[in-house]
C-alpha cells in the first residue's frame, strides 16, 4: 500500500503489471484507430455529408485500410535530414504518449472473471501521478521540436518553433488550472482525486479552472483552432512535412493518443472519473459504482470529451499565430491564477473555521455589490456622443449620407446607410415608384455584419 | 549505502549511458545533438530520484528543466540558427592547456572527496515522510523555510520582470489596424499597387517554376506574376517559348509540325508581347483544345 494513494496495488505482482500495461496499449492502439473513424464520422455528419462508409460496418475497418498503406509506403528519408533525430522524433512522440495512460484509473477494484482475484483497474498510482502526466506532456513536445528541425527543411522548423511557443505557454495555463483540483482534493494521485469526488465532481465548484483546462488541453494537442504548428495553410504540415510512412504514422499516432490522453485526465481530475452519473449512483446503494460497471462510465465520458474535440474542430476556425499567444498569456494564465487565489482565499477561510453558509453569504453580498456598482457606474460617454459617432470610414460628413466614393475609392453603405435607387432599375421596371425601398438595404447591412 | 537489488541494477544499467550522455554533450558538433544529450541524462537523473523515493523531486525535475529550461534552450538555438558549429581558434592565447590543467585539478579534487566519502544509513526518512513525499517536503519548504522560498521567488519575478524592460522596445508609431491596412491598400490602387495578391507564375504541362509567367483571363502574359528580381535579372522565360516547347512535343506524334523548333526556354523576352500563338493558324483544332487545357 503507497502511502496517499488510494487503490490498493499490494497484490500486483509482476506479470499483472504487465499484462494491464499490454492491455492498455492494446487499448490506445484500438482507440486510435476508432478515434480517427469517429472524427471523420462526426466531422462528416456535421457538414452534411456521410463520411467513410465503404469498409466495413459503417466505415469503421477505414483507418485500419488507411493504417496499413502507411505501413506499406515508401520510407523516404530527406536528404537534408539529420537521420539519427530524424528517426528518434517520432519515436520520442509516441512514447511520451503511450506513457501517460500508467496512471490512469478505469476503475476502482475489480474482480478478474472465474477467479476472485481483485486488482485496481490502474497500473500503477503515485502521490504525484498528475505530475507525471504533465511531465510526460512536456517529454512529447520534443517529439514535435527535434522533428521539425532534424527534417532540414523551413516549413517544419517553422513548425516546430511555433510548437515549442505554444506548449510552454499552455502547458502553463493546465498546470495553473490543475492545481485548484489540487487544493480540493488535497492529493495529486489520480486514485485519491476521483475517490475525493463522491460527493461532487469537480468540475461544477471548479468551473473556471476546467473551462481554462478544456481550452489549453486543445492547444497542447495541437487540434483546431490551435493546431498552429501543422498549420496547413501556411506551413503545408508543419513539423510533419518531410515524414512519411510509418515514421509518420508514429506522429500520427502520437497526436491521437494524446488527445485520448488529455481527454481521460479531464475525466480524472474534473468529471468524476470512473464514478456513475447522478442519478445512476443512487441506485440500489451505489451498484453502479462497483464491479465493471465504472469501466463503462470512464470510457462513456472520454468519448465525451472526445466528441468535444471534434466538435470544436468541426466549428471553430484557426487562430491567427499573435492572436493566439496573446490570448495564452494575457487571458489563460492571468485568469488561471486569479482562480487559484480566490481557491485558496476560500480554503484558507474554511481552515479558520467560516462555515460554508457564511461563505455562500458573503460571496453573494459582494457579487449584488459588485453588480450594483457596474449597473450604476456613469457611462464614460454621453448617450447623444455614442450615437453620433460614426466608423472612420463614414468620415465627418455623418453617417446617414451616404458617399460612394468616400476617401477616394468606391465603397459600400455603412450600416444605417441606404443605397440611391439605383438608375438601372428604373430600365428594366418600367414604374418609377419600385425602385428598392430604402428600409430593405439596412436589414441586408445588419445580416452583412452579423455574418 | 545499501540499495535494493532492483534499484541497483537500474543504476548500473542507467549511469554508464547518463555518462555516455553527459560525453556526447562535451563531444558533440552540433548544438541540438548536444541538448538531446543533456536531455537525456536530465531524465535519467529524475529516474533515479524516483528510484530513491523522492517522486516528487524527480517528475518536478522532467517538468520543470526537462520540459520548461531545456525547452527555451532549444527554442533560442533554434531563433539563432542551429547549424552554427564552433569555431576551434583559441581566443585567449593558451586557454585550451589551462582549460586542461584545472580539469584535471578539479577531476583530482573531486576524485579525492568521492574516495573519502562514507555512506551511513539514512536516518529519519520514514518519520520525515509519514504523511507522503510531497506532502512531507511542502512541510519543510512552505513551514521552515517559507522566508527563503519567498525571498527566491521575489528575486526570480524581479529577474523576470527586468528581462522583460531589458527587451521591451516602445512602439514609435500607432500600430495599424486592420481597417487602416485595408484603407492603405485600397488608396494605392491609384499609383498602380494591387488590391489582390500578386498572381502566381504560370503552371503549364512541361513546366511549373517561378520563371515563367501566368497567362491572364485575356490569354496574354502576366508579367508581374513573375518575381522582381527574376525579371530585372532578365531570367525570365516567356510564355511563348514554353507553349512552343509542348507544341513540339505534341507534334511529335502526327509530323504536322509548325515551324516551330525546341527554341531555348531562357530568352529575356519583353513581357506583354503576348503570345504569338504558335497554334492558333497553324496547329489544327483538336491540338488548340489541348494546350488550351494545359494552360488554363
Amino acid at each position: 500500500m503507497i502511502p496517499g494513494v488510494a487503490a490498493d496495488f499490494s497484490n500486483d505482482w509482476l506479470w499483472v503489471s504487465l499484462i494491464k500495461a499490454v492491455l492498455i496499449v492494446v487499448f490506445l492502439l484500438t482507440s486510435v484507430l476508432f478515434a480517427i473513424w469517429f472524427e471523420r464520422k462526426v466531422v462528416a455528419r456535421m457538414q452534411v455529408r456521410p463520411g467513410p462508409n465503404w469498409h466495413g460496418p459503417f466505415g469503421l475497418l477505414q483507418s485500419l485500410a488507411d493504417a496499413m498503406k502507411l505501413l506499406l509506403k515508401e520510407d523516404v528519408s530527406v536528404t537534408r535530414a539529420d537521420r539519427v533525430v530524424y528517426l528518434l522524433a517520432p519515436m520520442i512522440s509516441v512514447f511520451c504518449a503511450l506513457l501517460v495512460f500508467a496512471v490512469i484509473p478505469f476503475g476502482p477494484e475489480v474482480t478478474i472473471p472465474f477467479t476472485d482475484y481483485t486488482t485496481p483497474a490502474q497500473l500503477t498510482d503515485f502521490p504525484v501521478a498528475v505530475l507525471y502526466v504533465l511531465a510526460c506532456a512536456s517529454m512529447g513536445v520534443y517529439g514535435i521540436v527535434l522533428g521539425g528541425w532534424s527534417s532540414g527543411s523551413t516549413y517544419p522548423l517553422l513548425g516546430s518553433v511555433r510548437s515549442t511557443a505554444q506548449v510552454i505557454s499552455y502547458e502553463l495555463a493546465m498546470g495553473l488550472s490543475l492545481v485548484s483540483v489540487f487544493i480540493m482534493a488535497g492529493s495529486m494521485s489520480t486514485s485519491q482525486i476521483v475517490a475525493s469526488q463522491t460527493s461532487i465532481w469537480w468540475f461544477l465548484p471548479l468551473l473556471p479552472a476546467f473551462v481554462v483546462y478544456v481550452i489549453s488541453m486543445i492547444g497542447e494537442t495541437n487540434r483546431l483552432p490551435f493546431d498552429l504548428p501543422e498549420a496547413e495553410g501556411e506551413l503545408v504540415s508543419g513539423y510533419m512535412t518531410e515524414y512519411s510512412s510509418m515514421k509518420f504514422a508514429w506522429f500520427f499516432l502520437a497526436e491521437y493518443i494524446n488527445m485520448l490522453n488529455v481527454s481521460a485526465v479531464a475525466t480524472t481530475l474534473f468529471l468524476g472519473g470512473w464514478r456513475a452519473p447522478w442519478p445512476l449512483s443512487a441506485i440500489n446503494d451505489g451498484m453502479f459504482n462497483t464491479g465493471w460497471w465504472p469501466v463503462l462510465w470512464f470510457l462513456a465520458k472520454l468519448w465525451l470529451v472526445m466528441f468535444v474535440f471534434v466538435w470544436v474542430r468541426g466549428t471553430l476556425l484557426r487562430l491567427r499565430y499573435d492572436q493566439f499567444m496573446s490570448f495564452g498569456w494575457k487571458v489563460l494564465i492571468p485568469v488561471a491564477l486569479v482562480w487559484i487565489v480566490v481557491l485558496s482565499v476560500f480554503q484558507y477561510l474554511g481552515l479558520a473555521g467560516v462555515t460554508r453558509t457564511q461563505l455562500i453569504t458573503g460571496v453573494a453580498v459582494a457579487a449584488v455589490v459588485v453588480i450594483a456598482a457596474l449597473w450604476l457606474w456613469p457611462d464614460r460617454r454621453p448617450a447623444a456622443e455614442k450615437a453620433g459617432s460614426g466608423p472612420p470610414g463614414g468620415g465627418s460628413r455623418g453617417a446617414r449620407e451616404f458617399d460612394a466614393f468616400a476617401d477616394g475609392f468606391p465603397v459600400p453603405p455603412l450600416p444605417g446607410q441606404a443605397l440611391p435607387p439605383s438608375p438601372r432599375a428604373r430600365r428594366h421596371v418600367p414604374q418609377a415608384s419600385e425602385v428598392p425601398s430604402a428600409s430593405a438595404a439596412p436589414a441586408s447591412d445588419r445580416s452583412e455584419e452579423t455574418r | 549505502m545499501t540499495a535494493s537489488g532492483a534499484e541497483a541494477a537500474l543504476f548500473w544499467v542507467l549511469a554508464p549511458l547518463m555518462v555516455l550522455a553527459a560525453l556526447g554533450l562535451l563531444f558533440a558538433r552540433k548544438a541540438v545533438h548536444a541538448a538531446v544529450c543533456v536531455m537525456f541524462v536530465m531524465v535519467g537523473l529524475a529516474i533515479l530520484y524516483v528510484a530513491q523515493e523522492a517522486p516528487f523531486l524527480g517528475v518536478v525535475q522532467v517538468v520543470v528543466y526537462t520540459g520548461a529550461v531545456m525547452m527555451l534552450f532549444l527554442f533560442v538555438l533554434m531563433l539563432v540558427g542551429v547549424d552554427a558549429a564552433d569555431s576551434l581558434t583559441e581566443t585567449i592565447k593558451g586557454q585550451r592547456w589551462a582549460g586542461v590543467l584545472l580539469g584535471l585539478g578539479l577531476a583530482v579534487v573531486l576524485l579525492g572527496v568521492v574516495a573519502q566519502a562514507t555512506f551511513p544509513p539514512a536516518v529519519g526518512l520514514a518519520e520525515a515522510e509519514e504523511l507522503t513525499n510531497p506532502v512531507a517536503l511542502a512541510r519543510v519548504l512552505l513551514g521552515d523555510y517559507v522566508l527563503a522560498m519567498e525571498v527566491v521567488g521575489v528575486l526570480l519575478v524581479t529577474a523576470a520582470l527586468a528581462g522583460l524592460v531589458l527587451t521591451h522596445r516602445r512602439r514609435l508609431s500607432v500600430r495599424p489596424t486592420q481597417r487602416v491596412l485595408a484603407a492603405a491598400r485600397v488608396a494605392g490602387i491609384e499609383e498602380g499597387r494591387s488590391l489582390t495578391p500578386l498572381p502566381a507564375p504560370g503552371v503549364y504541362a512541361q513546366n511549373n517554376a517561378m520563371d515563367t509567367p501566368a497567362l491572364g483571363p485575356d490569354g496574354q502574359p502576366l508579367p508581374h506574376s513573375v518575381p522582381r528580381v527574376l525579371r530585372i535579372r532578365g531570367q525570365e522565360r516567356s510564355a511563348t517559348a514554353v507553349l512552343a516547347e509542348e507544341e513540339t512535343l505534341v507534334q511529335r506524334d502526327d509530323l504536322r509540325l509548325i515551324g516551330v523548333g525546341p527554341s531555348s526556354g531562357r530568352t529575356a523576352e519583353p513581357a506583354g508581347e503576348g503570345p504569338e500563338g504558335p497554334a492558333g493558324p497553324t496547329g489544327s483544332a483538336g491540338e488548340d483544345e489541348d494546350s488550351d487545357g494545359e494552360v488554363r
